[in-house]
């Protein structure tokens, strides 16, 4: 056995860091997304039973098939799901991704993200938006209608400007947006309106019409989340990059589907390691509480992994109130990052730190030496489908993931 | 987390309820506030927050705080465990333990404070230096992580094994790095003391020390009489033992050698090896410097003082003191060897003479200095009968239990057999307060003789809390009919944190007789022993200092950085001297699971 962790992990991290992810096109998932077919519907974090899927993931099944024509509504719904007629599975074995209940359906649009580098690609749906959408399990008539109009109307739009633009560089979008107040999951602020200007000639010149190009600037340009989930994208593109490279003990996906918390380790190739999600600890919306809250869902963690979101924190002293923190905490989040990954981003620097480059590849054998879990900056959906964001936060994987996981990883290679 | 056990919890009947947490490790610093804290609860009689060592848990015993399920505990466990008015009182005490815990944490919310030495190293690289003063069990590890650094290190540590400080000293001097210890308790770098530490001039001498008081005591010496310190190494007690060859005292040598800033070199250790001995010394005479050698407790042969041109031989540190100043030339004039002899340069007698001990009562010497302790045995063992300590001599007489004394006891509380898993008594008084009332509760107790450390890194105002309890010892004492002298030697300059005057003060106002030479502190108890009183109050010593002082560049930092691990009072030290400092918030790797931390070895 001549396994070298160190090296291993440092070409885990040098793919990671060297993925180059470009926005390439937009297109229908069923045409797009590996081993998508009529009868699959994708969610979000580790694979799931609808028997066990919490409230906001099953809303967003219901309304996925609604939204495809296949319920009528959601008694229906259900039965062609708890039926088997329709499976189930994770976004990550597809090569997507999707925040929250991460649902993509096969007609909905995604986003194709190459990394350019390596080759790989990645995949995400649109973001709706705030207030009641799918991603939170909302799926009333309101929630359709926005659906459609995405679908029929922007995302045609969207598709002709992206190929309009021949690629949108999301790895040098986000190291810009870390300079201007982002973390790149829970605030994607400034990102979003580098992303609406770059696209907004083209289109103004391919919308069919200028009230039309309004109406798609105006919906990118009001939604400070429009570009999450090609962030999202890129930022598995770039986990992808360094995903099974024999030996490594990096961290290449953690992911929550509202029941349990999942991650996945470079050198053990698909597998799974869960437990029961945490809930998150932050702030709550007026009127919400601890006690309406879900466990953590979503794939969003995918920027985490990547080396940005909680782990960039330090660069976005504006939403350390999420956590009733000061800026100084903001930067000791980010220092206490640097005990558990493996290298710092060429690409992705934070001012406040003289520019050091942001924590990236959690080294599983970090974590259980110096029992830090890394940080994850979240959104707390609540407990009931279709309620929506009612706060948003922090939350920490379980220590016992990472332990588990690196028992794992000592009996595959015989340490 | 256990439940609170209870042992005794009939309502409103006192009651002693014990908390078991297993794999903890907290600071021990943070173990004394916590007992503080739960003793300080109403209704709470009496509190200890240890680890669950068996030294730790014979001092619960003797201040009657075990259950069963206490004595159970392994090492690594928390032990809290308190004496309450009642069950309930107890248990609302155990339930604040986290409360109080956490009040602590918050105040440290500011600045980062990395978890591990890489981080730290790369927050403050320009740090030469690592304090260690964790648990001996973890220690080695943070050494090794230490000088694949490239770091020096001082490691405060004890309970190090032979074969791992061997190893160390091997790696260090592989890497031209030094190791300070295990158990090195003092040391001073470019003008900065590291760990108990005296404010002393800087000056013209340095020092190799086997003794962290013995340094202590020496350099506060050499303070007094008007000189100064370039630099002083600490070796650990054991570097001059036929195991460790003296590996980190030759180094320590031969950079002062080479050192421009030093002039004269002193060597203090207790007695070594013969061979090891033999090597050193000529080591030192192949020095281009003059050497003062004090072997404590060993009397220098004839060869030796004949034989070696630089080299002279001092048998007490504050004679080591003038010697290495320039005040003495010789060995011989230096040491009273019997009634009437002169004292040199001594401190003035105290302000309340010394009273004589009540017939068949016996000397209790309760010492938090190792080596202070064993001079004051070398210093009585001819003159008192039989006098017992928790094994500092070799072949001496040995306590049957270090918590009880028999007869004339010596007792060194900074030894293995109290501080395992506790704090030293330099920096928390609690256990000498303890041993001071039971010693002045037994009638056969004739004098008690403490010692009280002070400077950097040692208890903010030890007098504080020491003079009330000398206070409520000799009114125990007096209750019963007798009379209890108490002997107080403060170690200490005008200079330190806690102020040498401030603390003299103090326990002269509590009815203590107050030295601040130990050795003339030593054989003032021991004339009060033999009777000679008279021929010692005809004696008055001359002016303190016969160097002007003030010559030399009083103690200023240069630049010093370091990166500490283990006792935050280390920190706020360095700080305090104007150096720059990085704490590490250290825990045991894999929250103390040995076998995840031996899996996480193997994975490296």
């Amino acid at each position: 056995m001549a396994i070298n962790i160190d090296n291993a992990n440092a070409a885990a991290v040098e793919r990671i860091v060297e993925a180059r992810p470009v926005l390439t096109g937009l297109g229908r998932a069923l045409d797009l997304v590996p081993g998508m077919h009529e009868n699959l519907l994708l969610h979000a974090g580790p694979p799931i039973a609808w028997e066990q899927a919490s409230g906001p993931l099953r809303g967003a099944l219901i309304g996925a098939l609604i939204f495809e024509g296949r319920a009528a509504d959601e008694d229906e719904a259900v039965r062609m799901i708890a039926g088997g007629e329709i499976s189930l599975s994770p976004c990550h074995h597809h090569s997507a991704v999707g925040p929250m209940a991460g649902v993509i359906s096969p007609s909905m649009a995604v986003y194709v993200v190459e990394n350019q580098t390596h080759g790989n690609r990645a995949y995400s749906n649109l973001n709706e938006g705030y207030g009641k959408v799918l991603r939170y399990g909302a799926y009333s008539e309101e929630v359709q209608e926005r659906l459609r109009w995405m679908h029929e109307v922007m995302a045609p739009v969207l598709a002709a400007a992206i190929e309009s633009c021949s690629g949108l560089d999301i790895r040098a979008l986000l190291a810009e947006a870390l300079h201007m107040g982002d973390e790149g999951h829970n605030r994607n602020k400034a990102g979003s309106i580098l992303y609406t200007k770059q696209l907004a000639p083209h289109i103004a010149k391919g919308a069919p019409d200028p009230a039309t190009a309004a109406e798609v600037l105006e919906a990118l340009g009001d939604n400070a989340l429009s570009v999450l989930n090609p962030v999202m994208a890129a930022c598995k593109a770039m986990a992808d990059a360094g995903h099974e490279v024999e030996g490594s003990t990096v961290v290449t996906t953690m992911a929550r589907n509202g029941t349990e918390f999942g991650i996945r380790v470079s050198g053990l190739g698909g597998r799974w390691f869960t437990s029961p999600c945490p809930q998150p600890v932050g702030l709550y919306f007026p009127g919400f509480s601890a006690e309406d809250g879900n466990p953590d869902i979503g794939d969003s963690t995918i920027t985490e992994t990547a080396g940005i979101g909680a782990f960039a924190m330090a660069a976005a002293p504006a939403i350390v109130t999420f956590v009733s923190g000061t800026p100084q905490d903001a930067l000791n989040a980010t220092m206490e990052m640097y005990e558990i990954t493996a290298a710092e981003h060429t690409a992705f620097t934070i001012p406040q730190l003289d520019f050091r480059g942001t924590p990236v590849g959690i080294d599983l054998r970090a974590v259980v030496e110096t029992g830090i879990t890394p940080r994850v900056n979240t959104g707390i959906a609540h407990k009931e489908a279709g309620v929506g964001q009612i706060g948003a936060g922090l939350v920490r994987p379980p220590i016992e993931l990472f332990t588990e996981a690196l028992i794992a990883f000592a009996e595959e290679y015989g340490f | 987390m256990d439940d609170p056990l209870v042992a005794d919890a009939s309502a409103g009947a006192p009651a002693t309820l014990a908390e078991i947490r297993a794999g903890s490790y907290y600071d021990s610093v943070v173990l004394m506030q916590l007992q503080r804290a739960l003793a300080a609860l109403p209704g709470v009689l009496d509190a200890g927050v240890v680890m669950g060592t068996p030294a730790n848990k014979e001092l619960l015993v003797q201040n009657a705080l075990l259950t069963e399920e206490v004595e159970r505990a392994a090492p690594e466990d928390l032990i809290l465990i308190v004496r309450a008015e009642s069950a309930q009182a107890g248990n609302t005490a155990l339930k604040r333990v986290d409360d109080l815990l956490s009040a602590r944490r918050s105040q440290h919310s500011d600045a980062y404070r990395p978890k591990s030495l890489s981080s730290a190293t790369r927050m403050i690289p320009e740090a030469e230096w690592v304090l260690v003063s964790l648990p001996g069990r973890y220690a080695a590890g943070v050494v090794r992580d230490a000088l694949n650094l490239g770091k020096n290190v001082f490691l405060y540590s004890d309970n190090v094994s032979i074969e791992d400080e061997i190893s160390l000293k091997e790696s260090a001097a592989s890497k031209g790095l030094m190791v300070m210890g295990p158990d090195c308790g003092t040391a001073r770098v470019k003008g900065v003391g590291l760990g108990f530490a005296n404010r002393v001039r800087q000056g013209k001498i340095g020092i190799v020390a086997a003794s962290g008081t013995g340094l202590q005591a020496i350099m506060v010496g050499i303070h007094r009489l008007g000189g100064g310190i370039s630099q002083a190494f600490g070796t650990g007690g054991r570097d001059l033992s036929a195991e460790i060859q003296a590996r980190s005292a030759k180094q320590a040598l031969a950079f002062l050698n080479d050192d421009p800033q030093t002039e004269q070199i002193v060597i203090v250790s207790k007695p070594p090896s013969a061979s090891v001995a033999q090597r050193l010394l000529a080591e030192a005479n192949a020095c281009n410097k003059p050497v003062v050698v004090n072997f404590i407790g060993s009397r220098p042969t004839k060869g030796q003082q004949e034989g070696e041109s630089c080299i002279r031989f001092a048998r007490t540190l504050d004679e080591t003191a003038e010697m290495a100043v320039g005040l003495t030339n010789s060995a011989e004039s230096a040491l009273d060897s019997g009634p009437g002899s002169r004292a040199p340069q001594g401190t003035g007698e105290p302000s309340r003479p010394v009273l004589i001990p009540g017939p068949h009562s016996f000397l209790r010497a309760l010492y938090s200095g190792g080596t202070l302790a064993y001079e004051a045995l070398y210093l009585l063992q001819d003159s008192l009968p039989s006098v017992r300590s928790n094994g500092l001599l070799e072949g001496g007489l040995t306590l049957d239990n270090p918590h009880r004394s028999q007869g004339h006891t010596v007792v060194d509380l900074g030894g293995d057999d109290f501080t395992v898993g506790r704090l030293h008594p330099m920096l928390d008084n609690d256990l000498r307060i303890r041993r001071l009332l039971q010693e002045a509760g037994d009638p056969e107790t004739g004098l008690v003789l403490l010692d009280v450390v002070l400077g950097d890194g040692a208890h903010p105002d030890p007098a504080s809390e020491l003079a009330p309890a000398v206070e409520q010892a000799i009114a125990l004492a007096d209750e019963d009919g007798r009379s209890l002298p108490v002997v107080a030697v403060v170690i200490g300059t005008e200079e330190d944190p806690q102020g040498l005057g401030r603390q003299v003060e103090q326990l002269e106002a509590a009815g203590a007789s107050v030295f601040t030479r130990h050795d003339e502190a030593v054989r003032a108890v021991r004339d009060a022993f033999v009777g000679r009183e008279d021929g010692r109050k005809s004696r008055r010593s001359g002016p303190a200092s016969s160097v002007e002082p003030g010559a030399e560049d009083s103690g200023s930092c240069s630049g010093f950085a370091a990166i500490n691990v283990g006792l935050e009072s280390f920190t706020d030290s360095l700080r305090a001297q104007g150096a720059e400092v990085v704490h590490v918030d250290w825990r045991p790797p894999a929250g103390g699971d040995d076998s995840l931390a031996n899996l996480l070895s193997r994975l490296r």
